[in-house]
């Protein structure tokens, strides 16, 4: 009996040596050198995986930031990210704005009235080969969530009452998955402006006014009320749309104001009213002037 | 335009063939039905109380995970836990006590199924599972059979009687030196084992309720003929020719067909689409692999039965199999 | 009787082949058209009117020197509205004339009398060039430019001209009726399309179904060498061009290949009476069969319509629109095109228009994919349906393309059969156009 158990004692010790000794052999023999800079770079870097950057992985770019110092790479990282590989690498961290996905799209269900209804399969590609929308915009969002499908980051919803997503502006990370994912082009990225807002056209309708107003009542009708107000010459009109240039605009609001269908945006809705007493903000033509004042103040 | 209801828009095509899955699963349940009463009738109420338990047991489990694990809402129409709770109870012997069935329901759903996401994603059948589970488990109670006894007139002693399955007996026997043609003279004559007069599990005894039951089945376009023949086909052939080598020390083929679980796994077990490959060369080549597996268990290992593990193991390998039996192609594309 | 069918796959769908037999009615010219500009597969055309002008039936409306391509003629006189978009069939605005109807006067070259007219005067070049000028396009719903299959490749020879009688979509009964009412025209087109392909045998396909159009034909054919009618058995999508092909010669085209490349042409009947009708009596194609039926309408019926007639004239025409309506097809339930909008108008590739109340109109409740194998058995291509649409769900684009997404012919056999009510086709459509991208800008790059 003990020497059963001692045998069997001695032989898995053994056993067990004779395999570590083989293992830290290998262990030796296939050593890979490597600048442990990666490591450090690797943990800094959000870590979701997300693929923003086109890389296969945090690791995979963490190695490119530390071999190529022009490289500047991850679209994901916010400032604190940067910082800290700066310091690890010895660089000067660079300025960056924070960034956002906007949906230029405020049709859905409320503003698009569907016409028609949409069955099968639940994506957005496949739609867009089959129809235009339920509402009848052929530039509209969907509505079937591809772009929720590809974010990363749990950023983006379904609104299930107006049928178009949200962004959760404290998620979002800018990395543009969304962008790709839809098969309109509806998603966007643009600068965060958490202090003043994010002013951008929330309509793709490049069709004239008679056509767009058919299908959705914010619509773009291409009017360019807009561009004659911006102080900035930052908006463009072509093909029946406006569009706001994201690094001349100063969110000055005027636009938004003079804007007959509010198909000009202003994110997050909070910054459209000051805070003022007599705010009134159904009638936007009609109390056109004070809260322009006031955010012009505000700007 | 319609003003008032909003037509639907999908894509092509707009008709649809009148086969679901819920067809399906009752059709199977329907094609049990034989193979049930059979078992009902030669081992009396028991047979229909653990029948009535896995089912039941198998549909809570089904209902409780749903609700409180994926919380959702539950998906017992479409017949799938019916199946594996009716299988399990045919795979099991009829004065199995209850709360063993309890036990293997629990782990033919939970485990077998609903841990690999539910219906259509479980590699192996739950039911199989289920038994083999029990049969590792509580190995005596498993392999403790009643005789059947006629529901109707015959034997007034219910319980009392057990005894081996023909092919424990003629394992044992086969051991212990005896030749096969001694054996047959202690075993219920073949016509008897056609009929399902012999020990054994409640739903395997009768080769002919199984065999309308896969009659059935094959008509309604539920399984195709290549499991089952491939199955039953490849394990004649092998044990024929074992039989023919050494008609000493095997039994003959005919015994293998009709003794077990070969028949019911061969119909109903291996068949279970989820865990058999998509194409017809994939069928062929899982039932000759679950044959051969099932002939080489019975006669070289352990166990006097082997189809459940046959079945299990070729489950493994169809991923394999589907990766590697492409349909045949049109102008035979590669 | 001796017939035949393809290898692989396919199914069976219940043929609802609604009140067949009733003769064909002309549909009255509505008060105003509006045609499409662009009506075939190929390079967009450009109008050549403008508004104001004043068209008889059979003036030419559109441009377009691209070799892929098929002009359009007026289907109605009277002065041209404006030139707009329109919404189409999927809500999406294309161009189009709108043209006011005033009186139905037709250009002068063109023959209405109602002789058939036996003499095959042109030869083989007159005869393509004047299919295209004729804006002759395939009927059967692809609208691929007639003229383009009559000049194969310099390496490859026509050896057969098959006619496509199979109208194997359940409800559709438009090829049916005119192989009832116009056999020997199309006979005389099939022996125009021979003429100008320099091949000596002909074969019309014709499902089991249709006894009565295969015994009629057949008649048909005997006075005309060369041409024979095949009775094919009755199995879903043998209209396909490569399933055709199959049946009736027993060759296979490959993968990526084209009919011709194993000597085989393939129209469809009603192309066949258009390029008769287009040779013999230089008519365009300004007018087609269309079968408007449903299983609620009342009565189902074949119209003889001009192109830019809007689909709510037809459905005028039965009645309305049955109160049950849920989904409003054109062409065949199969594979036709649901419609968002009934103003849409008719165009040369609209067969049908199929009408299915609210309760046939939706989808069925999707249940998880059991692998009960019935789409790869369904197949008419021998594909893994379910292999092509999960990859394709799961975004490897690498992976359905090696499943041979590309060979898809998106006849929705899969669909059809899955137990599972699995979007199947829909998936396999979504991978089919991604890895057709992926291809083309690889190809681009090389």
């Amino acid at each position: 009996m003990n020497e059963t158990v001692i045998f069997s004692v001695v032989l898995l010790a053994v056993l067990g040596l004779v395999l570590a000794l083989i293992l830290y052999l290998v262990a030796q023999k296939f050593k890979v050198e490597e600048d442990p800079r990666i490591d450090l770079v690797a943990e800094a870097l959000p870590g979701a995986n997300c693929g923003a950057c086109g890389k296969a992985g945090c690791r995979d770019m963490a190695e490119q930031i530390v071999k190529d110092p022009s490289y500047t790479g991850c679209p994901v990282c916010n400032a604190d990210n940067i910082a800290k590989i700066a310091e690890i690498l010895g660089r000067v961290p660079e300025e960056k704005e924070p960034c956002i996905a906007v949906v230029r799209c405020k049709g859905g269900k409320v503003n698009s009235p569907s016409k028609v209804q949409f069955e099968g399969l639940q994506s957005c590609s496949f739609a867009n080969s089959l129809f235009t929308t339920e509402g009848g915009c052929p530039f509209g969002c969907l509505g079937c969530g591809d772009c929720t499908k590809a974010c990363t980051f749990d950023a983006i919803r379904m609104n299930p009452e107006t049928g178009i997503p949200e962004v959760d502006p404290d998620k979002c990370t800018a990395c543009g998955a969304c962008a790709k994912a839809c098969p309109r082009g509806i998603i966007e990225i643009r600068k965060k402006r958490e202090a003043t807002g994010r002013v951008y056209v929330g309509c793709m309708n490049k069709q004239k006014g008679v056509y767009s107003t058919k299908v959705c009542k914010i619509s773009c009708i291409g009017c360019g009320k807009c561009v004659k107000v911006c102080p900035q010459n930052a908006i463009t009109l072509a093909n029946n749309l406006a569009y706001v240039n994201d690094d001349l605009c100063i969110a000055c609001q005027k636009c938004v104001e003079a804007c007959p269908t509010k198909a000009m945006t202003i994110m997050p809705l909070s910054k459209k009213l000051p805070e003022t007493p007599k705010a009134e903000p159904a009638s936007v033509p009609a109390t056109a002037t004070e809260p322009m004042q006031k955010a012009e103040t505000l700007a | 335009m319609a003003e008032n209801t909003k037509w639907v828009v999908s894509g092509a095509p707009h008709i649809h063939g009148s086969d679901s899955v819920t067809k399906i699963m009752w059709g199977v349940v329907v094609a049990l039905i034989p193979a049930f009463l059979v078992s009902v009738y030669f081992f009396g109420l028991q047979a229909l109380v653990l029948t009535l338990v896995t089912v039941a047991s198998c549909l809570l489990f089904e209902f409780l995970i749903n609700k409180f694990f994926f919380k959702r809402p539950c998906c017992l129409g479409d017949g799938s836990a019916m199946i594996t709770g009716l299988l399990l109870a045919l795979n099991l012997p009829s004065n199995l006590p209850l709360w063993m069935a309890i036990v293997g329901s629990l782990v033919a759903i939970g485990v077998a199924k609903w841990a690999y996401g539910g219906l259509g994603s479980n590699p192996f059948n739950p039911a199989l599972v289920g038994r083999v589970f029990l049969l590792i488990s509580f190995p005596v109670a498993m392999t403790t059979w009643p005789l059947p006894h006629a529901l109707f007139g015959g034997s007034t002693v219910t319980d009392a009687i057990t005894g081996p399955t023909p092919l424990a007996i003629a394992k044992e026997a086969l051991k212990t030196g005896q030749t096969p043609e001694q054996i047959m003279s202690e075993l219920p004559a073949y016509s008897d084992m056609l009929f399902g007069n012999m020990a054994g599990s409640m739903g395997e005894i009768s080769a002919i309720a199984i065999l309308l039951g896969g009659i059935f089945m094959l008509c309604r376009r539920i399984i195709t003929w290549h499991i089952p023949v491939a199955f039953l086909g490849s394990a004649f052939i092998f044990a024929g020719i074992l039989w023919l080598a050494d008609p000493t020390q095997f039994m003959d083929p005919v015994f293998h067909l009709l003794t077990g679980g070969i028949m019911l796994g061969a119909i109903f077990m291996a068949t279970d689409m989820v865990t058999s490959p998509m194409t017809n060369k994939g069928k062929l080549i899982f039932g000759v692999g679950c044959g051969v597996l099932t002939i080489l268990i019975r006669t070289f290992g352990a166990y006097p039965e082997g189809v459940s593990f046959a079945i299990l193991i070729m489950n493994a390998f169809v991923p394999l199999i589907n990766r590697g039996c492409t349909p045949k192609r049109f102008a035979n594309a590669k | 009787m001796n017939m035949k069918t393809f290898n692989i796959g396919g199914v069976h769908p219940n043929d609802s082949k609604l009140n067949a037999d009733a003769p064909m009615q002309e549909l009255p010219i509505p008060k105003q058209v509006c045609v499409m500009v662009s009506q075939h597969l190929g390079a967009p055309s450009q109008p050549i009117v403008k508004k104001g002008d004043k068209v008889k039936v059979g003036t030419v409306l559109t441009s377009n020197d691209a070799f892929l391509s098929a002009v359009v003629h007026s289907p109605v006189s009277g002065t041209v509205n404006k030139i707009a978009d329109v919404i189409d069939a999927s809500l999406y605005p294309k161009p189009a004339i709108f043209i006011d109807v005033e009186g139905d006067e037709w250009e002068e070259s063109i023959d209405r009398s109602p002789e058939i007219k036996r003499e095959i005067n042109l030869d083989g070049p007159a005869i393509i060039q004047k299919i295209k000028e004729m804006g002759i396009v395939g009927m059967g719903g692809a609208c691929f430019p007639t003229h383009v299959k009559l000049m194969p490749p310099k390496d490859a020879k026509a050896e057969y001209l098959l006619l496509n009688g199979v109208e194997c979509e359940p409800y559709l009964t438009c090829d049916y009726r005119l192989m009832l009412d116009h056999a020997e025209e199309i006979m005389i087109g099939a022996q125009i399309l021979m003429k100008a392909l320099n091949v000596s045998q002909a074969i019309v396909g014709i499902e089991a179904n249709k006894p009565k159009a295969i015994a009629h034909m057949s008649e048909m054919a005997k006075k005309f060498p060369g041409i024979s009618v095949q009775a094919l058995k009755m199995k879903y999508p043998q209209g396909a061009e490569k399933q055709l092909i199959k049946a009736l010669t027993g060759r296979a085209v490959p993968s990526g290949k084209l009919p011709i490349n194993v000597g085989c042409v393939v129209d469809n009947v009603a192309t066949c009476y258009a390029v008769y009708q287009a040779v013999q009596k230089n008519m365009p194609l300004v007018q087609r069969i269309v079968t408007v039926t449903g299983p609620s309408v009342p009565q189902p019926t074949n119209f003889l319509a001009r192109l830019g007639t809007p689909v709510s004239a037809f459905l005028e025409a039965i009645g309305g629109v049955p109160e049950d309506t849920g989904k409003v097809i054109s062409g065949g339930p199969m594979m036709g095109k649901a419609l968002a909008n009934t103003e849409v108008s008719s165009v040369k590739g609209m067969s049908g228009i199929l009408v299915l109340p609210e309760k046939q109109a939706h989808r069925n409740t999707v249940y998880p994919c059991i692998r009960c194998g019935k789409c790869v058995e369904a197949c008419p291509m021998g594909l893994e349906p379910y292999l092509i649409a999960s990859t394709s769900l799961a975004k490897a684009f690498d992976l359905t393309e090696k499943a041979r997404v590309m060979d898809c012919i998106e006849c929705g056999c899969c669909h059809f059969t899955c137990p599972s009510n699995r979007p199947l086709l829909d998936a396999i459509k979504l991978g089919k156009s991604t890895v057709g991208k992926i291809i083309r800008a690889r190809n681009a790059k090389n």
